[in-house]
């Protein structure tokens, strides 16, 4: 019963947080929708893809972008929990260390499905039109997605020692993942070698599966998507638990 | 006992012994101190009590229950005021305090009253729904300690709970520690480096240096061994046979002064100054733990490093604890 309550405490924390950190809300809403309107725009004035303005294509990349950024970016916080020491306070509660990091996971995905709301919303702006179908698949890839990259993040931040690393989480981790998800152009005629690199990315599932959603067009079918990322989530919890397990005050 | 520490160890990078070998046990309703300079290992130890550091040897339980066994249930017997800052700056105190309510697994009936009544007690009501970050550093450190008692711990563990306040906060802080102990009878590990705050506080200390217990037991008794003296200056050469006065135990002479060592400085001074033809000044010296301290390490306690002392010791738990 206390490891609910506990659960419960860590989420609504973390929305506490959120929703009084405005700067975080509106820089996270304010890249994609630069990426959309000035890229995506810009861009499309000149090329077309798959019959289908730009602009329209690289929606479902951007609001897995989106997506991707709230979530890594969440688990790296803790970093900032243990700098200003409220990480002592959590692990000295009588909790489990899975429910701290279950607890972290739910209030992390929160965040990113408030934010994936924004950007989801921008849709029909651009010419997207929704139906309840097409909500649904896209709301279900989305919050697998958050699953598995907020767990990603906080496996990183749980290693972290000081936010300094912060600069090569990015560099090396959050935009790779990124620019090889097919986020920006279609994965059917890639170089091999580039198209090896894209099919590992964990994120090229949910940009394709957002993509057949929303836009009709997709490479694989959606329920193989939806199991490519629900794997990778539930493999990065399985890790998030036990990183949580070890880590240090 | 409420908590038995056995040959607790901790090593760090194989060579740095934070804490080496330590000894000791805590009766329940006690104030125990752990007295030492910033560095001694103080903070370690009491982390390794609160499961939140391993030890490298050695155990101890906390109400009973084994800190490597059922690290779960020492967490839940105990509450902790860490040295520095720990609650949520972006949060109200209040929500500071429920969440802990919820962490710690107190029903959820006995929320609000509880919080309410922790808030009275360091008298914070008034500023409940301020967020933290508008906090003074006092106001801080005793939401913490109204934090840290709210799921009614068996053992209180306070790092340093008056570092860096100023002296009218630190004695609030010292009332409230106190009437903690009246009323609930719990049992409180302080650390400190401040002696005053040991010897006004603590039933017992334990002088701790390079992570080992110099000399543990009450501080009136630890004084008592010092012994007081009294100081007189501008004797000149009228030095009456100090080996006759059999309640001198102790007396060194200097130039123009004597300094004699007595069991009760107050009670013996009409005799010493019948027995003295000529003195210009007088004075007693009462013991201090500062006295203890440097008899038993070699050292004294410099209070004014403080400050420095304090940002260094931060810096440097900051990174033992990596």
């Amino acid at each position: 019963m206390s490891e609910i309550s506990g659960l419960l405490a860590l989420w609504l924390r973390e929305v506490k947080v959120f929703t009084r950190e405005h700067s975080r809300v509106v820089s996270s809403v304010f890249t994609p929708i630069l990426w959309l309107v000035v890229f995506g725009g810009g861009l499309g004035s000149s090329i077309v893809i798959q019959g289908m303005d730009y602009q329209t294509f690289i929606y479902p990349g951007i609001v897995s972008m989106s997506i991707l950024f709230t979530s890594v970016f969440f688990g790296i916080y803790i970093v900032w929990d243990r700098k200003i020491d409220f990480l002592k306070e959590v692990l000295v509660a009588p909790l489990r260390r899975s429910t701290i990091f279950m607890g972290k996971v739910i209030g992390g995905m929160t965040d990113s499905m408030i934010q994936g709301t924004i950007v989801l919303l921008l849709g029909p702006l651009i010419g997207i039109g929704y139906t309840p179908l097409i909500l649904l698949k896209a709301y279900i890839v989305v919050f697998v997605m958050a699953a598995g990259l907020v767990s990603l993040g906080l496996v990183i931040g749980s290693q972290m020692e000081s936010p300094e690393g912060f600069g090569m989480v990015v560099s090396f981790v959050v935009y790779p993942l990124f620019f090889l998800s097919g986020a920006l152009f279609p994965i059917d005629n890639l170089p091999t070698w580039l198209g090896y690199f894209v099919l590992l990315d964990p994120l090229t599932y949910g940009v394709d599966a957002l993509r057949g959603a929303m836009l009709g067009t997709s490479r694989f079918p959606y329920l193989l998507d939806l199991g490519v990322i629900t794997a990778f989530a539930a493999f990065m919890i399985a890790l998030g638990t036990q990183a949580f397990k070890r880590m240090k005050t | 006992m409420i908590v038995e520490v056995k040959g607790l160890t901790k090593v760090y990078d194989k060579e740095v012994k934070a804490v080496d070998q330590v000894n000791f046990s805590i009766k329940e309703g006690e104030v125990f101190g752990l007295l030492g300079p910033n560095g001694a290992g103080k903070t370690t130890l009491l982390h390794m009590l609160a499961t939140i550091i391993e030890p490298t040897e050695g155990t101890a339980t906390v109400n009973g229950f084994d800190i490597l066994k059922e690290p779960g249930r020492v967490r839940g017997s105990i509450g902790i005021v860490f040295q520095d800052p720990s609650s949520d700056d972006m949060l109200t105190g209040y929500e500071n305090l429920m969440l802990h309510a919820m962490m710690f697994g107190v029903p959820r009936s006995e929320w609000g009253e509880r919080i309410n009544n922790a808030l009275k007690l360091v008298e914070l009501t008034p500023r409940a729904n301020d967020r933290v970050k508008k906090y003074s550093g006092g106001m801080r450190r005793r939401l913490e300690l109204a934090r840290g008692l709210l799921h009614e711990p068996k053992v209180l563990f306070l790092d340093e709970p008056t570092l860096g306040l100023d002296p009218q906060s630190r004695e609030r802080v010292w009332e409230y520690i106190q009437s903690l102990v009246k009323e609930k009878g719990i049992s409180v590990i302080i650390t400190t480096h401040y002696m005053e705050e040991a010897d006004h506080l603590c039933d017992r200390v334990a002088i701790i240096d390079s992570g080992r217990i110099a000399v543990m037991d009450k501080p009136s008794t630890l004084k008592h061994e010092i012994g007081e003296r009294i100081l007189l200056k501008g004797v000149g050469d009228s030095i009456p046979d100090l080996d006759a006065l059999s309640f001198i135990k102790k007396y060194e002479k200097y130039d123009d002064a004597v300094e004699l060592c007595v069991d009760d400085a107050s009670k013996r001074l009409k005799a010493v100054l019948e027995a003295f033809p000529s003195f210009e000044k007088v004075e007693i010296r009462l013991p201090t733990l500062n006295d203890v301290f440097l008899k038993y390490t070699g050292r004294e306690i410099r209070e004014g490093d403080a400050a420095e002392g304090g940002f260094m010791e931060r810096i440097m738990t900051k990174r033992k604890n990596r």
